[in-house]
């Protein structure tokens, strides 16, 4: 059994956070301000950099500040830009959480906001503590899978290492996301043979499709120079690594940002933005991916790399399963577990599968992964616009 | 003495049957042999871990198989035991971006 922290609308989560959220550029200094003193206290930074409404970009907020991970939240807005604040607010209280909403135009200015922003979040810090845990079981995760810096050894340990974990977590009635689209360009077939029936595996094929006009149109694959560095020739082999993540389970949906997974099982996360291309990249980093998995109620993440990432995020742990050994030997202090053993015949693929469930136990039973020891606590969040899911894409 | 192809210090590896390349599971050096089912495959330069070489002569055009799947197509002829990358291969989706030297 985990230790997990129930909420009003009954899901649980695994961390007890409070959020700091900016929501301009122009209230981050002072955001950073309010939670620094806290940064090892459970108080994380989020935040929206852009003055113009966006409707994903409020969706995203509203997920991130009510989900399972988050006990509380303190908004800071300038007062002039144009995110709903009010909205947001009145989600987060409605699902129970303690939130103050806060412009530092009407507080009067940075000194006064920073001063009244940390008495919140020092009350709030100490309302938290006092919430109780209760037990929790696996079929009560969301799990959410990325890879980051990938070279060629994230498909042949990590990975199927990783989708060897997710099999497990699927038959323990865990809820399981994987993604990246553009990382899946030339898998689109064998991903429909895996669908919980053909018109979803439709669905899956045009996901797939519109992801590779989309980067064609931006002229670049989502393939960073690090991968070709690390032995990876192209988008269709990089996408042959990132495939494996999913292990071998049926695929039961299509989520956007932010839509949760309606019941166990698993399912891809479609991150390229709908219509015609608009701001520009549809992922401009991992984390870009994290933020989108965890709005899609993912407690936990697993993240796999070649190269050596050592990011990991606000909200939820990211578990780094390391690929490569070499890599493995020069970054041991980031990484949590050492698939590259797979490689030099000191550890099979299902035995290093294990070792991935088992710590995912362990973490949501509150164990910190290495990248929250190390204080990681990365996010962003940009301009992106969807189209609301397709009627074949969550079959019944 | 080649090395084996066989248990923990095996130096490359075919991911499947119908693969045209293999994969290499440690640093390979240039100019040695190492063996691939039984036969010997000459590196024709240094080869870094998790990066392909040619398990057999692929003709310019050729689909490159990994894991029984396309990967991209060979731009040239590829000699047996060549090193198989960006500069031989070219994706059949997108260009690859690498930087500039």
């Amino acid at each position: 059994m985990l230790q997990g922290y129930l909420r009003a609308d009954g899901r649980k989560g695994i961390r007890n956070i409070v959020v700091v959220a900016y929501l301009v550029e122009c209230a981050h200094h002072v955001a950073r301000e309010i939670a620094a003193p806290f940064r090892d206290q459970g108080v994380h930074l989020i935040g929206f950099p852009g003055c113009y409404p966006n409707a994903y970009a409020l969706a995203m907020m509203e997920k991130l500040c009510t989900h399972p991970n988050v006990g509380g939240a303190l908004l800071v807005s300038l007062g002039c830009e144009g995110f709903d604040r009010h909205r947001l607010a009145r989600t987060i209280e409605a699902s129970g959480r303690p939130v103050l909403a806060m412009g530092i135009q009407d507080t009067g200015g940075t000194k006064r906001s920073v001063a009244a922003g940390r008495d919140w979040i020092g009350q709030t810090l100490r309302a938290v503590a006092r919430q109780a845990t209760v037990p929790m079981g696996i079929d009560e995760l969301t799990v959410g899978t990325i890879c980051g810096g990938s070279d060629a050894t994230s498909g042949l340990t990590a990975n199927p290492a990783m989708g060897l974990a997710f099999d497990q977590l699927v038959a323990a009635g865990a809820k399981t996301i994987f993604e990246e689209t553009g990382e899946l360009i030339g898998m689109e077939y064998l991903m429909a043979a895996r669908a919980a029936n053909p018109a979803l595996g439709d669905e899956l094929k045009r996901t797939v499709g519109k992801a590779a006009a989309y980067y064609a149109t931006l002229g670049y694959a989502s393939f960073a120079p690090g991968n070709a560095d690390g032995g990876l020739t192209t988008i269709e082999e990089k996408s042959l690594g990132a495939y494996a993540k999913s292990g071998q389970s049926r695929i039961d949906g299509i989520l956007k940002p932010g839509i949760l997974p309606p019941k166990k099982g698993l399912y891809l996360l479609d991150v390229v933005p709908d219509g015609d291309v608009r701001f520009g990249f549809p992922n401009i980093n991992d984390n870009a991916e994290i933020a989108e998995l965890i709005a899609c109620g993912s407690q936990l993440i697993l993240f796999s790399t070649g190269r050596g990432s050592v990011v990991g995020s606000a909200i939820a742990p990211v578990v780094k399963v390391c690929a490569n050994p070499e890599t493995y030997r020069r970054m041991e202090e980031d990484m949590d577990i050492d698939a590259g053993r797979i490689l030099e015949g000191q550890a099979t693929l299902p035995e290093v599968g294990r070792e991935i469930f088992d710590l995912v136990r362990r973490v949501g039973n509150g164990e910190p992964t290495k990248s929250e020891g190390l204080g990681h606590q990365e996010f962003i969040l940009t301009y992106k616009s969807f189209e609301p899911l397709g009627p074949s894409c969550l079959p019944a | 003495m080649a090395s084996s192809d066989k248990g923990a210090a095996r130096a490359v590896m075919r991911l499947s049957p119908p693969d045209n390349v293999a994969v290499a599971l440690r640093h390979l050096k240039a100019g040695e042999t190492v063996m691939l089912d039984d036969v010997p495959l000459k590196v024709n330069r240094s080869i870094a871990v998790g990066h392909k070489l040619a398990a057999t002569a692929i003709a310019k055009g050729e689909i490159i198989l990994k894991y029984s799947c396309p990967i991209g197509t060979a731009t040239q002829a590829i000699a047996p035991g060549e090193h198989v990358h960006t500069h031989n291969v070219e994706s059949n989706y997108l260009p690859t971006y690498t930087l500039p030297a």
